[in-house]
């Protein structure tokens, strides 16, 4: 999703002031870049280490990825080329979004840690309510972009 | 052999045949509570006939007819000609097809099923059925709400009794009655079966019922102009779990399931459009929808990092989001990306807003502020177990307790700002009401303790003071019930199956007397005028002419051209010279006025005027005052002291044009008003440029013609005055005269 990325880039900056309104005046600019950097640092290792063994997920966030890649593809042409048919570009839009909403719902129950949150839905389970959604998706967007 | 006495002495049945009763006892309180919520809807078909009521019903009805006789997609693109001449209407486009297409569909069904139903038929009974289903989606939905509540020990208890409770109450009965056709009948069953579903997949934070509540909320968008609710609502929810720091993977599924799929599905129905993108009403779901997103990153940020970063980092997050979220917002609707909230929006939180800006919102009975008594009168004893059940929900404060919550805090609200919207309380005060009572009869009805202990020591009095404690407790609340069935019975037979189409009064001997003139007139129009005739009135009116008479109108309820109604209302509260030139400009055949002075139908034109003068002053104030049409002291006079204003105004002609002659030289009464006309006042009022061309058994309804031009090109209000000028010579001639008995003496 377009939007969820632009935020995540723009932490950065904002960290620096809030970061140094509430640092001591010693603290500089750049140690706290440092620390920021640390934090994007373990946060990808760790992620790198969990998803090490699990082809399933690696798989899941490709898709991802690629649905985000998508996503900002499309709000880029519309921004360039005008949104002339609007019900198109809405449909691609809205279906991006919904699918990656989707596959990360489908990621959060097939992730062995949230076993215990998701009562009573197996991995099959979840995996039918995902295709479920997604042909519902898939059939409104048809029809929606005539 | 299903049951045996084992060795101790109980009595043992097989845990099946146990099932198995147990599913027949459930049955069978579901149909009786569908026969009880379909019987009691039955007054009006019983008492008057099988026909549509109201205004807006009729529309409903007509546009049906029309779907049913041509295809889809001609429905969707219908184009009506009929109403608001000369604009005309898109029909197709403006309408929520939702509840045209289930009966339709009802009726392809049965049709093909080899039961051949008149649409009328499905349209009159069609609230009913949905009423039936409204009590099982009630009891779904109080079922999942209570389902993690560990204090009560049984749960369907409190569901079969909001079931019940649901099924009777007048607050839904008001809009739900045989013949009361409205979007509402369909809307609310299809409300209560979003909300079960979305308190289900809360629950589970499973999928496939996040997107079930989507296809539901479809549904719902496509019957009703009051989806805004559930979009609103839904949100507001996971807000409020948010700021309770509930967040889970449930609800992120659950919600953005349902906001990506039912936003989408949403913008399918023509009238919607792309209002869940455009409009501000829509913006909250979608703030809450970017919010969960950034909660999710930052719940999985969270795993990683240390404490202290996280929390300066959340704050940093939190600015940034509300302030570009705040100015994001501000900013689209400055420029005109997203529309602002609409008035009738702002006339739910200011109550005076409407009165001030949009008259027209403002004339509807139904948007009036609700005066207390209804809620008991709609209510009923669940007015005083609603509060208890918001109580035993804060004790809880489970997911689906703050969905209560909130629902019920919202839902108070709005049903005190317009009495229509108590339509909308009414369910969740049944649900608390059901929780209520199923806590007090687990309790109090639960006597097996007691029993036991009375019976093995006879001697112990407490046992025994507990147990007729609880059954006094028991005892009342039944009493309570059963005044409860009583007084939805009598409510529902004495204020809200009246079709308002055909009026009942009562004879002095008491026998029933049915004012039929709504249909004589309406008859008349079908069969006596041209079939292009325009017929103009009132909007209030402009359906059921559409519907009943099948005339071209010039407004109708749909309301959506402020100033074509106020034009008409011009038309009526200007004089006759004046009015002449509007009706010309609009091409008006007939006039029709309701009028009820004799017969004392109090909601007729005259009582009404001030608001078509209201209307029209909006658009024209140097021309119209309100103030003009009252006396100076500022009474509302319609007799031989009305002001000028009114008297020349073409309303007041036509409501009283030949009034003195009903009375036969006495002076008539109005007996709306109470205000006596002198019968030589009566006398003088004159029409000119219309003529009387039907008034109705009891002058209810009063139709003129606009008379043609003059061919020699006079003013048509000349030559009236000459002739009355002449007239009065040749009477007063004739008065004069002395004229021989004519009596036969035999």
């Amino acid at each position: 999703m377009a939007k969820k990325d632009a935020k995540a880039k723009t932490v950065p900056a904002i960290k620096k002031q809030s970061g140094s309104v509430a640092a001591e005046p010693t603290a500089n600019a750049i140690s706290f870049f440092q620390e920021l950097g640390n934090s994007v640092k373990i946060s990808f290792n760790s992620y790198i280490s969990e998803t090490k063994d699990n082809q399933k997920l690696r798989l899941i966030d490709a898709f991802l990825v690629f649905l985000v890649c998508l996503g900002i593809l499309q709000f880029v042409f519309c921004l360039l080329v005008g949104n002339f048919p609007f019900n198109a570009f809405l449909g691609g839009f809205i279906a991006t979004v919904a699918q990656f909403v989707l596959t990360v719902s489908l990621r959060l129950q097939s992730l062995d840690a949230n076993k215990t949150v998701f009562k009573g839905i197996t991995p099959e389970r979840a995996l039918g309510d995902y295709i479920f959604a997604s042909l519902a998706l898939h059939f409104v967007v048809l029809h929606f972009i005539n | 052999m299903v049951s045996l006495i084992d060795n101790e002495g109980y009595l043992r049945v097989d845990p099946t045949l146990l099932k198995l009763v147990k599913l027949l006892l459930l049955t069978l309180i579901f149909v009786s509570v569908s026969f009880a919520a379909v019987s009691s809807r039955l007054f009006s078909v019983i008492r008057f006939e099988s026909i549509i009521h109201e205004f807006d019903p009729w529309f409903n009805f007509r546009a049906t007819k029309h779907l049913v006789n041509t295809s889809f997609y001609e429905f969707l693109n219908w184009f009506d000609d009929k109403t608001w001449y000369p604009l005309g209407r898109v029909t197709g486009g403006t309408l929520y097809p939702g509840l045209m297409v289930t009966s339709s569909v009802i009726y392809h069904i049965l049709k093909f099923v080899g039961l051949p139903v008149d649409i009328r038929n499905i349209c009159v009974l069609l609230a009913p059925a949905f009423s039936s289903i409204t009590s099982v989606a009630m009891y779904l939905l109080t079922l999942e709400v209570t389902s993690t509540t560990p204090t009560l020990k049984h749960k369907k208890t409190a569901a079969l009794f909001s079931a019940f409770l649901m099924g009777i109450t007048p607050g839904y009965i008001s809009r739900s009655v045989a013949g009361s056709y409205d979007n509402e009948a369909i809307a609310i069953t299809l409300l209560l079966v979003t909300f079960f579903l979305w308190v289900k997949s809360v629950n589970t934070g499973s999928i496939f019922y996040g997107a079930l509540t989507a296809m539901f909320y479809f549904y719902m968008v496509s019957a009703w102009g009051g989806y805004v609710f559930i979009t609103n609502i839904i949100p507001l929810h996971v807000f409020i779990l948010l700021l309770m720091g509930r967040f889970d993977y449930k609800i992120y599924t659950s919600y953005c399931t349902w906001y990506a799929l039912g936003t989408l599905m949403s913008m399918q129905i023509p009238f919607v459009g792309f209002l869940p993108i455009r409009s501000n009403d829509h913006m909250a779901a979608f703030g809450v929808f970017g919010l969960l997103q950034l909660v999710l990153l930052v719940s999985y940020l969270k795993d990683t990092l240390s404490p202290t970063k996280f929390v300066r980092l959340m704050f940093a997050f939190s600015a940034v989001v509300a302030t570009v979220g705040i100015s994001g917002l501000v900013l689209a609707t400055k420029m005109g990306w997203i529309a602002p909230w609409t008035g009738r929006f702002y006339s739910l939180w200011d109550t005076n807003y409407a009165k001030v800006h949009i008259p027209i919102i403002a004339s509807v009975s139904e948007h009036q502020p609700t005066p207390w008594s209804s809620f008991f009168f709609d209510l009923n004893f669940m007015i005083w177990l609603f509060p208890v059940g918001v109580y035993f929900c804060f004790q809880e404060l489970s997911n689906p307790a703050v969905f209560v919550i909130v629902y019920s805090v919202l839902g108070s609200y709005f049903a005190g700002v317009m009495v229509r919207l108590m339509l909308t309380l009414a369910p969740i005060v049944c649900v608390c009401a059901g929780i209520t009572l199923g806590r007090l009869f687990n309790i109090y009805l639960d006597v097996k303790d007691e029993l036991s202990s009375w019976w093995n020591n006879k001697e112990s009095q407490d046992s025994l003071f507990t147990l007729l404690s609880k059954m006094v407790v028991s005892a009342t609340f039944v009493f309570y019930l059963v005044f409860y069935v009583q007084h939805c019975t009598w409510v529902t037979s004495n204020a809200y199956s009246s079709p308002s189409v055909v009026l009942a009064s009562r004879n002095p001997d008491g026998s029933q007397l049915l004012i039929d003139d709504y249909r004589e007139a309406y008859y008349w129009l079908r069969m006596n005028t041209p079939e292009d005739a325009k017929v103009m009135a009132w909007w209030d009116y402009g359906y059921q002419i559409g519907g009943m008479a099948d005339r071209t109108t010039f407004v109708d309820n749909n309301t959506w051209n402020n100033t074509h109604i106020a034009t008409v209302g011009r038309a009526m509260a200007t004089s006759e010279d004046k009015a002449e030139v509007i009706m010309r400009q609009l091409d008006v055949d007939y006039v029709l006025v309701i009028f009820g002075g004799l017969i004392g139908y109090s909601g007729d034109d005259i009582n009404k005027f001030l608001w078509m003068v209201r209307i029209s002053e909006g658009i024209w104030p140097e021309e119209i005052s309100e103030r003009n049409y009252f006396t100076d002291r500022g009474a509302y006079r319609v007799d031989d002291l009305a002001t000028d204003a009114m008297k020349n105004s073409l309303m007041y002609k036509l409501s009283f044009y030949r009034f003195g002659d009903a009375y036969n030289g006495l002076d008539p009464v109005d007996r709306v008003r109470q205000q006596k006309l002198s019968s030589s006042y009566a006398k003088s009022i004159t029409l000119d440029v219309m003529e009387e061309a039907f008034t109705s058994e009891n002058w209810i309804v009063r139709i003129y013609k606009l008379k043609n031009r003059d061919n020699f090109g006079r003013d048509l209000i000349d030559i009236g005055k000459k002739d009355r000028k002449q007239q009065s010579k040749r009477t007063k001639r004739m008065l004069s005269r002395k004229k021989p008995t004519l009596d036969l003496r035999v």
